[in-house]
């Protein structure tokens, strides 16, 4: 029988294998052509906590770079209080932008300042619009990026992954791809690009995105005087559409840990209690 | 095992009274405190109560949901959204149901393989299990409905392949379909009675759910030995308290792999496609059920031949009737393993061949579910096709062979020669997991 086992371990094992090595010719032919960089999040693990001064960083990089071609319509001007701005200062910045209200008593649409209550305007006045802008395709919403664009991470990497806790997949992709723009010519021939592709190997869906590359060093200048290098406003930006995805990440993880603690000590307890049980059985 | 009569003896006067009109505390006495359980059950046979306990978690957490939840194409995506950032834990109450689906598949397949192991579904218990593949079967239909109502791009695309299976189906095909979905293709229509049906299928769930139950404490559990109680002083104790302490510590370690991803990893088991809302005129590249479907996903895509009259070019079945022909099989033949396998031992614990063929059964299954995942292409499709025949003839080929040609080992006469010569024995020898 332990032969007839171990022989049958041996052979699942080479089945295994034998899938596991099939696996990246396979992938080689997909996209991204490259995995995303992974950062060092302060929100990453059991543990990760927001950075106020990244999160809001990375809004003014949102507000001046990226909200010119992307909404983010599920964020409203309250949940920046959420990131260290107070009630006074998120109420100031609503007050710049100007929201469609009504109709009114005589039944018409005015503009007034936005509130804490509305939603951050989009650029578009619908989505027709946005496509008709940008060559037929609507750039996609920010809001739930960070959860929406997340590159498969391939046989065993995923195992280990739940024990590593790894899952900013999210925020190191939109991290790679805004640093990871390259020179066309650096584009290995096979894949056929035009002279005026915008070839990125960290993207997606393609060798090359329609997005030309959105900002270089000092796109923005930052309050807190930060130098404002490509590196630093794409780390930014990914970590504030992270919280965008996500506001109650670091509540989820908070919780989660108390949650564990009382279930490893519950679990403890009961195992005493189960042995105490059993050992009455034992006796007879 | 049940047979005895009640000993249950009301202790005041209200359940006296009680007793003599609606005998409910004497129900749940004789249930889950004097009820018989054989006194050498290991750790795999906790995962009853932990799916019980599941059943109950996804039902809460399920209304708690459907209060703040819109079934509409216009608003579904959002009203999740909204669950999601503004109900108050509104984030707890859908992490918790969305990973408590996983893991009401992961207790569930557990569940299955320990019986299939144990030949739990060996006469008298044929119903009992029976009654389980029926619970599967509306686990399966709940869960892929409920994937429906984020109404992402995944929902909406699974939708779409899904209830195209029934488009298959000769004749009558198309209208099954188009009854099924309310409309041409899946739509507001569609995402409305998959909300209806959703809440009502866990009901429907929670039924059969009392009738195994009930099934179980006639015929009574079986247990590692594979043999029946015979003296039920000697064999068996209370499951009060001894079950619902062993229980209560699965149920707990149980919740703490569930908290794990809960807290921890709340999208691995997701799609990132379903946090993009659905759109109809955008195909996603790959689509790909939840997990626990690849398998049977597999199965689907791994027909990919018509199956022709020889030498003539008529088509009886083509590839896609045969894939969802496939699927369904793989399923119902479960309902007729009590008949397949021809052993007259129950436990696989005294089968030697069996064990291994057990063992490549789950290989197979596992095997299945990566290539589901996989696009169907190359030598995924061929390997789906070897591991799919497999699959089957481990049931029409393997179990009813093994009975005629397999040497068990000597099947102690009881429990009590068992586990009482020397305690310890049987949970070694049933499986990798320490004696309980």
């Amino acid at each position: 029988m332990k032969k007839l086992i171990s022989k049958f371990a041996a052979v699942s094992m080479a089945g295994l294998i034998a899938v596991a090595s099939a696996a990246p010719a396979i992938a080689a032919s997909g996209y991204p052509l490259n995995k995303p960089r992974e950062v060092d999040w302060s929100f990453a693990g059991p543990f990760g906590k927001w950075d106020y001064g990244q999160l809001q960083r990375g809004f003014k990089v949102y507000q001046e770079v990226c909200a010119a071609c992307h909404s983010m319509d599920l964020i409203a001007f309250r949940n920046l209080t959420e990131i260290g701005f107070s009630e006074a200062e998120a109420k100031a910045i609503a007050a710049e932008y100007e929201v469609e209200d009504g109709p009114n008593a005589d039944g018409e649409m005015f503009d007034r300042p936005a509130v804490l209550t509305d939603r951050i305007p989009g650029p578009y006045a619908n989505d027709a619009e946005g496509a008709a802008l940008n060559n037929g395709a609507l750039p996609p919403d920010f809001s739930l990026l960070a959860k929406a664009r997340a590159p498969e991470r391939g046989f065993p990497t995923f195992v280990f992954d739940v024990f590593t806790l790894y899952a900013e997949n999210g925020p190191d992709y939109i991290y790679s791809l805004l640093t990871g723009y390259k020179d066309v010519e650096e584009a290995p021939a096979e894949l056929g690009l035009d002279e005026d592709a915008h070839y990125n190997p960290y993207f997606i869906a393609g060798p090359a995105l329609a997005m030309a590359q959105p900002m270089d060093d000092d796109a923005v200048e930052y309050d807190d005087g930060t130098p404002a290098t490509l590196d630093q406003m794409s780390k930014d930006v990914s970590a504030f559409m992270m919280w965008a995805a996500e506001p109650t990440l670091v509540e989820r993880k908070s919780l989660g840990f108390r949650v564990l603690v009382f279930l490893v000590l519950f679990a403890g307890l009961l195992y005493l209690t189960k042995k105490q049980v059993f050992t009455a059985l034992k006796k007879d | 095992m049940s047979g005895g009569h009640s000993e249950y003896v009301p202790s005041n006067g209200f359940t006296k009274w009680l007793d003599s009109r609606l005998p409910l505390p004497r129900l749940v006495y004789d249930s889950f405190i004097a009820y018989p359980v054989p006194r050498n059950l290991n750790g795999w046979y906790t995962f009853g109560a932990i799916l019980m306990v599941m059943l109950i978690v996804q039902i809460i957490t399920g209304v708690v949901l459907a209060m703040h939840y819109a079934a509409s194409t216009g608003l579904a995506f959002n009203s999740v959204e909204h669950i999601m950032r503004d109900v108050n834990y509104g984030w707890l109450m859908r992490r918790i149901h969305a990973n408590g689906a996983s893991m009401f598949f992961v207790a569930v397949f557990i569940h299955i393989f320990r019986g299939m192991y144990y030949g739990s579904y060996k006469a008298p218990r044929e119903v009992l299990w029976i009654l389980g593949v029926l619970i599967l079967l509306l686990m399966m239909a709940t869960a892929f409905m409920g994937y429906v109502l984020p109404w992402g791009q995944m929902s909406f695309w699974g939708a779409t392949v899904i209830t195209g299976f029934f488009s298959a189906i000769p004749l009558v095909g198309e209208g099954v379909q188009q009854w099924l979905l309310g409309g041409f293709a899946v739509d507001n229509a569609t995402l409305n009675r998959f909300f209806s049906l959703h809440y009502l299928l866990p009901f429907m769930i929670l039924g059969v759910v009392i009738l195994h139950v009930w099934a179980l404490h006639v015929t009574g559990q079986t247990n590692p030995t594979g043999v029946e109680v015979k003296n039920m002083k000697k064999e068996t104790v209370p499951f009060t308290p001894f079950a619902t302490i062993k229980d209560a510590l699965a149920i707990v370690l149980f919740m703490i792999v569930f908290a794990w991803f809960v807290f921890y990893l709340p999208d691995f088991l997701g799609h990132p496609d379903n946090y993009i809302p659905a759109d109809p005129l955008k195909t996603p590249a790959h689509i790909v059920p939840e997990w626990y479907f690849l398998p049977f996903y597999a199965i689907l895509r791994a027909v990919t031949f018509n199956i022709s009259v020889p030498f003539t070019d008529i088509v009886l079945i083509d590839s896609k009737l045969g894939g969802v022909i496939a699927m369904f099989a793989s399923i119902a033949i479960l309902l007729f393993l009590p008949w397949l396998d021809t052993s007259k031992v129950r436990s696989g614990a005294y089968r030697p061949m069996f064990k291994f063929f057990f063992w490549l059964f789950v290989v197979t299954c596992v095997a299945l579910g990566y290539l589901g995942s996989r696009p169907a292409e190359g030598i995924y499709t061929v390997m789906s096709q070897i591991f799919t025949a497999y699959y089957f003839a481990h049931f029409i080929v393997v179990l009813p062979m093994l009975g005629r040609i397999e040497k068990p080992k000597q099947v102690p006469p009881s429990i009590a020669d068992a586990v009482l010569s020397d305690e310890g024995k049987m949970g070694r020898a049933g499986a990798a997991q320490p004696a309980e």
